[in-house]
């Protein structure tokens, strides 16, 4: 990965401009500034962090993961529904459960792309409506509801530890593994390669499908995870579940810097686009804003960061030669 | 590019399995009434379609569409809440999907942004600002007129009432007419494809790009306006999840009739044609008590099926021997 000059102080805003929101808004309602308030915040945060760090990887790429919200909510509703088959199951049956089967259908999505050299946009397309009508059928148009939620999957979410609840905890360790494969393993700065020359990357001798395979495996498996979250924070499993949820993740990279152009990308700019998404939704009904605002903000948002992305990335990516000062940016056609 | 292609006839072929093998086995599926009530439900879809596939061929595309079709259904129960009369409205609509789809062409060609990402958040936008102004409410009480333009037939207009091809449907083959016209047969289309092929090259042979990109998104806008027109009288109201999802169905027609996401390759008459098989195939399960979110997997699934088919059947070899070297 080359060297962006302007990332690092774009990722310092990004966090100032979090920091002021939080400030102003809490001048105006304290309450925002409670620990209680933070808690909340994150706690609603940890299952978009949780599929954001899916995405990164196939961003990372040039792909895109359209399927990541049926994903979730089909393994979310399958373990709702071994739940309720099986009373007898432990926790890490449960997660084993979700994380194997959300790898499966990601696995499924990496296969097609690579298999048979499809655009991960459409292909994730067909697998989202693929997989949202295979809740359907497993759970045949049934909803889930509070009481045949299995007692360990509602637990899940109110655990805590050291202080913390769990979903703290699953984000902060996926956040660290996805920190871990992205700087320090051959297989994510190959990702970085591939998604900044893919002709070079495979000249390279970068093993390019089992890495695609491996990106979009990843996503779906955190998915998957994210679906058990999901379900038990809700304590509901139903067909529509988490319905659109793949534009939130996307936009959460999107403002964090995550290009999607692929290559370019930082775990921790994404975090800082999932507390943004986080802070913004839970000031609004705080500051009496309407919540039907959300939206509409999260897209202006989106709009807003890919324009001063492309200011930053256009600099650096006509530059051919080393130059002090660089040249304003070029011309448009 | 030619207008009728393998892929066509594949199509072809398909929508007539889909009418012989419902109207086999359905009663009343090829009944003069069913046939043309299943026109309507294609007809606003294939019309946001035939915007999709003139940007997809250009290598671009457009995930706000439907949202675009949102916002001009809002322009025009606001034009009508304001005392406007038809006229008005439908010059609202006009204008709210040009001012969409400009916003869209000028954050595509001025800051050189990929359209896939300034359409997912203008989509986010869109949506949102039409869940802003309606809230949770609907508009309602649309004139006659509209109605009759949405739910009539082409006999209504012409005091023929054996005429039962519903307006929507006449339309739709206008407007496909006119675009495939213009893809095939002028020197714009030829364009188009240049653009979608390779961009940089179309641009040193004297094409302005940024240009035609513009003029597409502007276009698709004003598709987004006829289809929200058309829809908003069929069904009466505006509401904020007027569309919901439809961008997807449209780059799902899109994909299906045989236009190339990657942009360059792909015909209106494929286009058209995989419109009319989805419309009919899921009218038919309709007919079979269905629900709508199967009807989705199924056409999911067809979406991927589609893709794979020709590549396992056309590059098989050549996959073969890219994996030996």
């Amino acid at each position: 990965m080359t060297r962006a000059p302007l990332r690092v102080p774009r990722e310092a805003l990004l966090a100032l401009i979090v920091l002021g929101i939080v400030l102003a808004v809490g001048a105006r309602a304290p309450v925002f500034l409670t620990l209680r308030n933070a808690l909340d915040v994150g706690n609603d945060s940890a299952i978009l962090v949780v599929l954001v760090m899916g995405q990164i990887p196939v961003l990372l790429t040039r792909g895109v993961d359209l399927s990541v919200a049926s994903n979730l909510a089909l393994t979310g509703m399958l373990c709702a529904l071994a739940g309720k088959a099986w009373p007898g199951l432990p926790l890490p049956a449960f997660l084993l459960m979700a994380v194997g089967i959300g790898a499966l259908l990601g696995a499924a999505n990496g296969w097609l792309i690579t298999r048979f050299f499809l655009p991960s946009i459409v292909v994730t397309l067909g697998t989202m409506s693929i997989y949202r009508g295979a809740i359907f059928v497993a759970s045949g148009g049934a909803w889930v509801s509070d009481q045949d939620i299995h007692p360990l999957i509602k637990g899940l979410p109110r655990d805590t530890l050291l202080g913390l609840p769990a979903p703290w905890w699953v984000a902060a360790a996926v956040v660290a593994g996805m920190a871990w494969l992205l700087r320090w393993r051959r297989e994510g700065r190959e990702l970085y390669a591939y998604g900044g020359n893919a002709v070079a990357a495979n000249y390279a001798g970068i093993p390019i499908r089992g890495r695609l395979t491996m990106a979009y495996t990843i996503s779906g498996a955190l998915a998957g995870l994210a679906g058990l979250l999901w379900v038990g924070r809700y304590s509901i499993a139903f067909t529509e579940l988490a319905s659109g949820y793949e534009l939130t993740v996307i936009a959460a990279c999107v403002i964090g810097g995550v290009s999607i152009g692929g290559g370019v990308g930082t775990v921790g700019g994404a975090l800082l686009g999932v507390l943004f998404i986080g802070v913004i939704n839970a000031a609004l009904p705080v500051i009496q804003v309407s919540p039907f605002w959300q939206q509409a903000i999260a897209g202006f948002v989106i709009l807003v960061s890919v324009m001063l992305n492309s200011r930053a990335q256009r600099q650096a990516g006509r530059q051919i030669l080393e130059r002090d000062g660089g040249l304003a940016q070029g011309g448009t056609t | 590019m030619k207008a009728l292609d393998t892929w066509e006839r594949v199509l072809i072929a398909l929508v007539a399995l889909v009418y012989l093998g419902f109207g086999l086995t359905i009663h009343g599926f090829l009944a003069p009434f069913a046939i043309a009530d299943s026109t309507t439900n294609m007809s606003e879809k294939g019309i946001i379609a035939l915007a999709m596939a003139l940007l997809v061929v250009a290598g671009e595309i457009d995930l706000s569409i439907a949202a675009t079709m949102g916002i001009c259904s809002l322009a025009m129960g606001m034009a009508m809440r304001a005392g406007a009369g038809l006229p008005q409205m439908l010059l609202a609509a006009g204008a709210a999907g040009i001012a969409c789809g400009a916003l869209n062409g000028w954050l595509v060609t001025r800051w050189q942004l990929p359209s896939i990402v300034v359409t997912i958040g203008t989509l986010s936008l869109y949506r949102g600002l039409a869940q802003v102004v309606l809230g949770d409410q609907a508009i309602t009480g649309y004139p006659e007129r509209l109605s009759t333009w949405g739910n009539g037939t082409l006999g209504d207009l012409v005091d023929r009432p054996g005429l039962i091809v519903p307006i929507e449907f006449g339309v739709w083959l206008v407007a496909a007419a006119a675009v495939g016209l213009l893809l095939h047969l002028t020197v714009h289309g030829r364009r188009i494809y240049a653009i979608g092929a390779n961009r940089i090259a179309a641009r040193f042979s004297g094409i302005s790009v940024d240009r035609y990109r513009f003029a597409l998104f502007v276009f698709s806008g004003l598709m987004a306006a006829l289809a929200a027109v058309l829809l908003t009288g069929r069904i009466g109201s505006t509401r904020p999840n007027l569309a919901l999802g439809w961008e997807l169905e449209a780059v799902t027609i899109v994909i299906l009739g045989g236009v190339a996401i990657e942009g360059g390759r792909g015909s209106i008459v494929g286009t058209v044609l995989a419109a009319v098989l989805l419309g009919s195939f899921t009218f038919g399960l309709g007919m079979l008590n269905v629900s709508g979110i199967v009807m989705a997997m199924i056409v999911g699934a067809l979406l991927v099926v589609s893709m794979v088919l020709p590549r396992w059947l056309k590059y098989g070899a050549l996959l073969r021997r890219v994996r030996v070297a």
